[in-house]
């Protein structure tokens, strides 16, 4: 198993998110300089947080053209783990792995606390560690965490149980409370708040570590997900559906 | 070689919390008629094309694939020659 920590210039919380891995979890990982023109091998790829090429035109903007995104694209769409962390989900939304845009924080203050998360849904590989409705303490920091997206799509959101993460209380103006999203097909996950920054209780929270566990299990349990030197179409077909917990079978 | 004046702004549909601090600011100093204020962005490309119509369908295409984002932006071009 062996995680890939993209890297574009600005990036800064890569090594946080490497560290977590290597440190924390015990699992391969590798930088993935933008510039990259292959992923293969990788099961899981982190785009983390920064501001990338400076936030210049729109968070995520330029970062989403650099040539490691296709790649990304391409990996996502056959069912690869995406997360993308703070910038790393600005870029994601911009790149059209997750629906909606970001904009400014309704205070225009540069935001930067722990905060209280409600977990929405634990069907994902990154949040089935968690128990739905769980209340956990991650931190966010950031000028545009202001996550907007049209009442159909929102609507659309809410009918697919896409909605992972909700702030307790509203610190940025998103809409519907929303701090991470996850696509349709449930194997990309966009979200404000830095899980690599609650994975030791050290830092004061160990909340974040359970999405980066969740990962692990998942791909430990599922057969490898995506093999992009040999894709097949069993394991696009496996990538596409994360084993979902059955509902009410949870009562933990 | 003409020069494209791309304005982008956010849609009227979404919130402008810039627009709307800035409208305060005007208001705290006593501009009392402002009734709507949005904030957006203003870029120049100076382009070479043949004519006018071909920039100006460069400038579309800038647009469309970078300087604005469709979801929460709209944008005009204007285009005239340098």
């Amino acid at each position: 198993m062996k995680f890939g920590v993209v890297v574009f210039p600005g990036s800064n919380c890569d090594q946080d998110c490497f560290h977590v891995i290597q440190d924390v979890l015990k699992q391969s990982v590798e930088y993935i300089w933008h510039k990259t023109t292959s992923v293969d091998g990788f099961d899981c790829l982190i785009i983390p947080g920064g501001f990338s090429y400076g936030d210049y035109l729109r968070c995520g903007a330029i970062a989403r053209f650099s040539p490691i995104m296709e790649l990304v694209i391409k990996f996502a769409n056959k069912g690869g783990l995406v997360i993308g962390i703070c910038n790393g989900f600005q870029v994601l939304l911009e790149a059209g792995l997750l629906p909606g845009a970001m904009m400014r924080n309704t205070n225009l203050h540069f935001i930067c606390k722990y905060v209280d998360l409600k977990v929405d849904s634990t069907e994902t590989p990154f949040s089935s560690e968690y128990k739905k409705g769980q209340v956990i303490r991650i931190p966010i920091a950031h000028n545009e965490g202001n996550y907007y997206i049209d009442e159909k799509g929102l609507a659309e959101l809410k009918k697919n149980d896409q909605i992972i993460f909700r702030y307790v209380t509203n610190p940025n103006g998103a809409m519907d409370d929303i701090a991470g999203i996850v696509n349709k097909e449930r194997n990309v996950l966009g979200m404000m708040p830095h899980p690599e920054r609650s994975s030791e209780d050290a830092l004061g929270s160990h909340d974040g570590k359970l999405i980066f566990e969740g990962i692990v299990k998942w791909l430990q349990t599922s057969p490898r997900l995506v093999d992009t030197r040999h894709p097949s179409p069993s394991s696009m077909e496996r990538g596409m559906n994360p084993p979902k917990a059955e509902k009410g079978v949870r009562n933990d | 070689m003409f020069e494209a004046q791309i304005k982008v702004t956010l849609k009227k549909t979404v919130a402008d919390p810039q627009g709307q601090t800035i409208k305060h600011a005007l208001e705290s100093f006593g501009f009392s008629g402002i009734e709507r204020l949005r904030m957006g962005k203003f870029i120049t490309v100076t382009i070479k094309a043949k004519d006018q119509a071909e920039a100006k369908a460069q400038a579309e295409k800038m647009c469309q694939k970078l300087l604005a984002n469709p979801i929460i932006e709209d944008y005009s071009i204007e285009v005239k020659p340098l």
